[in-house]
C-alpha cells in the first residue's frame, strides 16, 4: 500500500541518527525503515487503535494524539525532521498542523496526492470523481477532507511563509520534471521555516 | 494461539528479610516479611520475570484462585496466564503485596517485635519508593537481577514508573497504567476524605482498634464509598444506575432509595468486611506523597532522565480520577529524554477501573506489546 519512492526520497533527507516524528504513521513501518537505514530515534503518530496496535506489533514507538488540536506537549524544535507521508489531504486543520510541524521540527517532509495529476482531471472532465493509485477510495468512503494540488501547496506555503526548500514530483514511481502539476500524482515536498 | 487459561490452583509464599528497611519517612522496619504468589516458570537465563505491582486495594494474589476458593480469583486474572495478554507460557510472573499490606505481608496488623503488640499506628509511612526497594529485595532472592517488564496500574503504574528511575538498569521495559506521575490536589482531596472518614470513627481509637476488638467499618466503608465514585465514570454510572428506585418512587425515608445507593453500601460494605483501615490509610499516604519530580524543583523531564526502560503508557477515556492528561505528562517526559515510549488512550466508558477489565483494543494492545518483548 506504501509508495516506497515517497519512503526512498524521504529517507535520502533523514541523516544518521536523526529524531524523527511521523504523523500519520500507520503501521509504523516508514519509522521502521528509517531505523534500520538511518537509526533514527523515530516516534509516529496516530489516533486510529487498529494501526496504534500495527505500530506496536511493529516495534515501534507510538504516541496516540489527534493532530487536528496540534502537537501541543511536544517542545519546539525538539525534532530534526517530522514527517507526514499521504496524510495531509486527510486532515481539516492544514494549516495549523504545518505551523505545528515547523514548530516541533527543523525541517518538515510532506507528501501529497496531487489532485491536479492528469489522470484525476480526466476523471472529473468525465465527470466522475477520481479513484486512482494515489487516491485509492471512492467519493464516498475516502478519509480524504481536502483536495488540492501542487499548485494549491505552493501558493500555501508562499502565503504561510514556509519556505519550499526541495520538492520532488512522481508518477507511477518516476520523477517528474516537467509540468509536475499536470504529470505528477504524488508530491514530497521539504519544508523550513521561512525567511 | 490457545484459548487463554487460567492458571490454576495458586500457593501463595513467604519471604522474611532480617536486614532493616530504611524508609523515607526516616522510620526503620527492622525486618519483614513479604508475601507473594508467581505464575509460570522462570527461564535459565533469568530474563523472563514480569512483576505486577497492585493498586490501592490489591494484592499479591493476581491470577489463579486457591484450592479451597475456587471463585475467587486474582484481581488481574484476565491479564495473567496461559494464552493471555502476560502469557505464563513465556514469562514468570510475580505479584507481591506491599509492605502496610493487610494481605499477609509485615503491615499495621503485624506484631511489632519492640512492643510484642500489633503496629496498628505505630507502622511507619511506607512510600511507593519504600515499596520499590522492599520488591527489589524480592527480586535478589529470587535471582532477578533485571526485569523483562514490570507493569501496574494506578498506583501500581506508580511503583512501575518509581522502579525505572530507582533501579533503571534492572527494568527492560515499564507498562504504566491509568497512572500518573504524581497526585493532583483535587485526587489527595478524596483521599484526604477517605481518611477522616476512617479516623474520625469512634471506633478507630488512635489506630490501635485491634487492642479493643474492633474494627473502624463504618470510617473505612464510607472511605471506599468515596473512591468508588472516583473510579467510575458519570456515564458508567448513569447507565448502570441511573435514578431507578428500589420501591419506585420516593418513600422519604434515609434507608435506601436509589439503587446507586444501594450499590455504594454493598461496596462499601464488603469491603469494610475484609480490608484493614490502617492499611488504607497509608496506601492513600502513598499514594500523596509520590511525586518522583519534586527532588528536581518539579521538573518532571529531568527526574526521568534516569529511565532507560522502554515503556507503554495507557490511559483510559473516561478516567478522572487518572486521568489521560496526566499518563500525558509521562509521555512526554520520556519523550524528552528520547526513551521509547507508546502511549494508547483507550475508549473505554468504565472510569479508571477500565485497567482491571478486559476492553479488546486494551488487552490486544499489550498482548502486542508483550508479544515484542524479547526473554
Amino acid at each position: 500500500m506504501s509508495y516506497r519512492y515517497d519512503y526512498e526520497v524521504i529517507t535520502q533527507w533523514i541523516a544518521p541518527g536523526e529524531k524523527v516524528l511521523d504523523l500519520g504513521c500507520g503501521d509504523g513501518s516508514l519509522l521502521k525503515h528509517l531505523a534500520e537505514v538511518r537509526q533514527v530515534q523515530g516516534y509516529g503518530v496516530e489516533n486510529d487503535p487498529d494501526k496504534l496496535l500495527a505500530c506496536t506489533r511493529n516495534g515501534v514507538n507510538v504516541i496516540q494524539m489527534d493532530m487536528e488540536k496540534g502537537l501541543a506537549g511536544i517542545e519546539d524544535g525538539f525534532f530534526d525532521h517530522v514527517i507526514m507521508s499521504l496524510s495531509l489531504q486527510a486532515m481539516h486543520n492544514t494549516q495549523g498542523i504545518l505551523v505545528e510541524m515547523l514548530r516541533v521540527a527543523r525541517e518538515a517532509v510532506v507528501s501529497f496526492p496531487n489532485f491536479g495529476y492528469w489522470r484525476h482531471r480526466q476523471s472529473i472532465l468525465n465527470g466522475r470523481m477520481p479513484v486512482s493509485e494515489s487516491l485509492p477510495h471512492q467519493w464516498f468512503n475516502t478519509p480524504n477532507v481536502r483536495f488540492f494540488t501542487i499548485s494549491d501547496f505552493d501558493a500555501l506555503c508562499e502565503m504561510n511563509g514556509i519556505a519550499v526548500r526541495e520538492r520532488l514530483a512522481f508518477d507511477e514511481g518516476k520523477l517528474i520534471l516537467d509540468e509536475p502539476n499536470f504529470l505528477a500524482s504524488v508530491a514530497v515536498y521539504r519544508l523550513g521555516r521561512g525567511a | 494461539m490457545i484459548q487463554p487459561q487460567s492458571v490454576g490452583v495458586v500457593v501463595p509464599q513467604r519471604a522474611h528479610f532480617a536486614e532493616p528497611l530504611q524508609l523515607r519517612s526516616g522510620g526503620t522496619l527492622p525486618e519483614y516479611e513479604l508475601v507473594y504468589e508467581t505464575y509460570g516458570e522462570l527461564n535459565a537465563d533469568r530474563s523472563n520475570a514480569v512483576l505486577v505491582c497492585h493498586a490501592l486495594s490489591g494484592s499479591h494474589h493476581v491470577a489463579g484462585h486457591y484450592a479451597d476458593a475456587p471463585n475467587n480469583s486474582g484481581w488481574w486474572d484476565n491479564l495473567v496466564g496461559p494464552g493471555k495478554p502476560l502469557d505464563t507460557r513465556k514469562f514468570f510472573v510475580i505479584g507481591v503485596n506491599n509492605l502496610g499490606g493487610c494481605h499477609g505481608s509485615t503491615g499495621p496488623i503485624s506484631i511489632n517485635p519492640a512492643t510484642g503488640q500489633p503496629w496498628g499506628a505505630d507502622f511507619p509511612f511506607v512510600t511507593v519508593e519504600d515499596w520499590v526497594a522492599a520488591q527489589a529485595r524480592l527480586a535478589d532472592r529470587l535471582g532477578i537481577a533485571r526485569f523483562a517488564a514490570i507493569v501496574g496500574g494506578s498506583l501500581g503504574g506508580m511503583q512501575a514508573l518509581s522502579w525505572s528511575l530507582q533501579y533503571p538498569e534492572r527494568v527492560a521495559n515499564a507498562v504504566v497504567i491509568a497512572s500518573a506521575p504524581k497526585l493532583t490536589a483535587q485526587n489527595i482531596a478524596f483521599n484526604e476524605v477517605a481518611r477522616q472518614a476512617i479516623l474520625s470513627d469512634p471506633e478507630f481509637h488512635g489506630g490501635h482498634y485491634y487492642a479493643h476488638g474492633v474494627v473502624p467499618t463504618r470510617g473505612l466503608k464510607l472511605a471506599r464509598m468515596v473512591g468508588h465514585i472516583t473510579y467510575l465514570s458519570d456515564d458508567a454510572m448513569g447507565d448502570k444506575f441511573g435514578r431507578s428506585l428500589r420501591h419506585g418512587k420516593a418513600i422519604y425515608s434515609y434507608d435506601v432509595e436509589f439503587e446507586i445507593e444501594s450499590y455504594l453500601r454493598y461496596q462499601g460494605d464488603k469491603f469494610a468486611g475484609f480490608f484493614d483501615a490502617n492499611t488504607y490509610l497509608l496506601a492513600t499516604k502513598a499514594l500523596d506523597y509520590f511525586d518522583p519530580a519534586f527532588e528536581h524543583g518539579g521538573n518532571l523531564p529531568a527526574a526521568l532522565a534516569r529511565a532507560t526502560a522502554d515503556f507503554l503508557v495507557v490511559s483510559f477515556s473516561t478516567d478522572w480520577r487518572f486521568s489521560p492528561a496526566r499518563s500525558r505528562e509521562i509521555v512526554y517526559a520520556l519523550l524528552h529524554n528520547q526513551r521509547n515510549v507508546s502511549y494508547a488512550e483507550i475508549e473505554s466508558d468504565a472510569g479508571h477501573d477500565s485497567f482491571l477489565l478486559d476492553e479488546a483494543q486494551y488487552h490486544a494492545l499489550l498482548t502486542a506489546y508483550f508479544d515484542r518483548i524479547k526473554v
